[in-house]
């Protein structure tokens, strides 16, 4: 307990907005869901900080970061079973080519 | 003189406390010391598993192994590491440096740190963590890792199709290992290794659990790589699988990689079904749990080592098939009766013997009703028939020598 | 002195690792800096006393989701991408952002009054987690059950090969 909560808390904040950047600024779909883990990474330590810091009697902080990996587990399957059949169709895994819907 | 180990660490404790050495400074450095000790316990017992399995490999093949080098061979393995030692690095045009030369550090790290956890005698402990058996699984899936980074930093098209393959069979195999360790899990109510090994200790989970241990044999020599899944050193087809462009040193790491892995195994299946240190006198003699548990391992290693040298290998589709059609079901309808019995046996405390019983009666209920349907849904194969006066090489009833 | 170091340490590890991710132009040596991130994630973990989480990430992050990851970027490698500029057109305001989200939360949650306990971890985390999944949380936990179902057999419905899915249409 040497650490005072809001050091943890600050980390998960500049994880965060790295993810935050590479969602918005990389150019290949995967690029962007490696962001997208990162940001989730980020919200678990939140999350189990939150439960060491404040609540360590129960277990609700992590019991909240176990269902945040089940989503984030199968977001990303589903994710990357997209940006393959989308690869194979298209043969480009560049978002920025993937715009068939525009005018 | 029973309990050498802790012996000669409390006098280790005491020496370094006289130096003036704070309490923790102490621990920090008994613990980086027994952890050096483990990694080269492990590197020197690699050294004599290379030497039987040699041995071994051509005793079962009809023809001696290795015995030039010293009586009965037993210099062979230094004279591999002085080779291994002294051959170049040849790195390959357009390999990825870095991930090149991490690769092959990252494979035997891994399997190392599952050292951490075992316990070797009732008070001799690495790390006593809550979540051991979690700790052994998520470990084992480094080593994956750094297939898939050898065999795309290698920059040659052989070894990515072979780490891709050995990938695929790899993370197939890592669900029913899971859920087959989650049995002796259940049995001991605890995911700490000493609690494990505690339940086990009149009744080994080998006859409370047979069915879930048979299951953990198959997985893991599929996660090993061993025959009849050797399909990551297929030599005939792949030349040499995702370790093609490694010489010297670096291959000399995945090598001992494998052999030590082999052990590890040998080591999981002694803690988790064959009651780890248990034996006569274990308790109260340390040294002997300690003796025990290196004897059971090494005894699990030559049946490995004796299935591997029997066997042909089998064609990816095959295994693939095998472990999503057959081995997954039947891990996870073990696991669920075995839940349902323990939790019923348990309302009705029945006696131990009784509860023994019964598991093994319901694993093997299990195992013969699973085998039944797999043998019926398998196609019938259309075997040729040849007539009673088919041409031989010796005719019949003419005495053979 | 020692923890501060410490976690000086994995948070340069973190952080560094999550740079290298969202700047790096081959997108494979971007996974393999993820996984170094996961790492130095799990490390965080142990250090705020819970095992159970830490071993969990280093499973399924670094054991299934990074690996699948670094498969799908090796079945979609076009040949030629090698120079492939990987910034896009708005790096620059997406920067801007991303730095002013951190200055803001930070500056926020620094400068907060969280109302810290001094209490101890419980003695048998696993087992009270347990219960507490299965009596207090058990419709999340049958939700979460349903919700990977349909990943798995979503995932496999969309990343069918084409020939299979024309069959199956006939």
């Amino acid at each position: 307990m040497s650490i005072p909560l809001s050091w943890f808390l600050v980390l998960a904040a500049a994880l965060f907005s790295i993810g935050l950047y590479g969602v918005l600024s990389r150019r290949n779909a995967i690029g962007i869901l490696m962001g997208i883990e990162l940001m989730l990474n980020a919200v678990n330590i939140n999350l189990v900080a939150f439960w060491r810091y404040i609540d360590p009697i129960k277990m609700t902080g992590q019991i909240f970061a176990l269902f945040v990996f089940t989503v984030a587990a199968a977001e990303v399957a589903v994710g990357l079973a997209l940006v393959i059949a989308i690869y194979r169709n298209r043969d480009t895994v560049v978002v920025e080519e993937i715009d068939l819907l525009k005018e | 003189m029973a309990d050498l180990i802790n012996l000669i660490e409390n006098w280790l404790e005491n020496l370094i406390l006289g130096w003036g050495a704070s309490q923790e400074l102490t621990l920090f450095i008994l613990q980086a010391l027994g952890s050096v000790l483990v990694v080269i316990i492990c590197f020197v017992i690699v050294i004599a598993l290379i030497w039987v399995e040699r041995k071994l490999a051509g005793r079962i093949q009809d023809r001696f192994g290795p015995n030039r080098a010293g009586p009965f061979g037993i210099f062979q393995s230094f004279a591999d590491i002085i080779k291994i030692f002294t051959k170049e690095y040849i790195t390959p045009e357009g390999a990825e440096k870095g991930f090149y030369n991490v690769a092959p550090v990252l494979a035997i790290a891994s399997v190392l740190a599952i050292w951490a956890v075992f316990p070797f005698a009732v008070n001799v402990l690495g790390a006593d963590i809550h979540v051991g058996v979690l700790y052994i699984v998520a470990v084992g899936s480094f080593g994956i890792l750094a297939i898939l980074m050898a065999g795309w930093s290698s920059n040659n098209r052989y070894s990515l199709l072979g780490a891709s393959r050995s990938v695929a069979m790899l993370i197939s195999y890592e669900i029913p290992m899971v859920v087959s360790l989650l049995v002796p899990v259940l049995l001991a109510h605890s995911m700490k290794l000493s609690d494990i090994i505690s339940a086990q200790q009149p009744w080994w989970n080998l006859i409370v659990a047979p069915l879930a241990a048979l299951v953990f044999l198959i997985s893991s020599m599929a996660e090993i790589g061993k025959a009849p899944f050797d399909l990551l050193e297929a030599e005939s087809e792949l030349v040499a699988g995702y370790h093609t462009e490694y010489s010297g040193m670096k291959f000399g790491m995945f090598y001992v990689a494998e052999f030590l892995h082999q052990y590890t195994v040998g080591a999981l299946i002694t803690i988790f079904f064959l009651g780890g240190w248990g034996g006569p006198l274990a308790v109260q003699w340390p040294i002997l749990g300690f003796i025990y548990f290196h004897f059971k391992t090494f005894v699990v290693y030559l049946v490995i080592s004796w299935i591997r040298l029997s066997l042909p290998r089998i064609r990816i589709d095959a295994m693939l098939n095998l472990n999503w059609k057959f081995l997954i079901p039947v891990s996870f309808i073990n696991l669920v009766a075995v839940a349902i019995a323990d939790r019923v046996m348990l309302e009705f405390s029945v006696a131990r013997w009784i509860y023994v019983g019964i598991m093994f009666g319901l694993n093997i209920f299990i195992l013969l009703v699973s085998l039944f349907l797999a043998g019926k849904a398998s196609p019938e194969v259309e075997r040729e028939t040849f007539p009673a006066n088919r041409p031989v090489a010796v005719p019949p009833g003419t005495e053979s020598k | 002195m020692v923890p501060v170091l410490v976690f000086a340490a994995i948070s340069l590890v973190t952080l560094g690792g999550a740079i290298a991710v969202v700047t790096n132009k081959n997108v494979l040596h971007s996974a393999y800096f993820l996984v170094l991130a996961f790492v130095g994630v799990a490390s965080v973990y142990v250090l705020l006393e819970a095992p159970f989480i830490a071993v969990i990430q280093v499973l399924i992050y670094i054991g299934a989701i990074a690996i699948l990851i670094i498969f799908a970027i090796m079945l979609t490698r076009r040949l030629m991408s090698k120079d492939m500029e990987e910034r896009n057109q708005q790096w620059i305001w997406a920067a801007l952002g991303a730095l002013l989200l951190f200055g803001v939360l930070g500056w926020l949650v620094y400068n907060a009054n969280w109302p810290v306990i001094e209490a101890a971890v419980p003695k048998e985390p696993i087992t009270l987690m347990g219960e507490e999944l299965l009596s207090t949380y058990v419709v999340p936990f049958e939700i979460a059950s349903v919700l990977l179902l349909a990943a798995l057999v979503g995932s496999i419905l969309i990343g069918r090969e084409k020939d299979q899915e024309s069959r199956s249409a006939e």
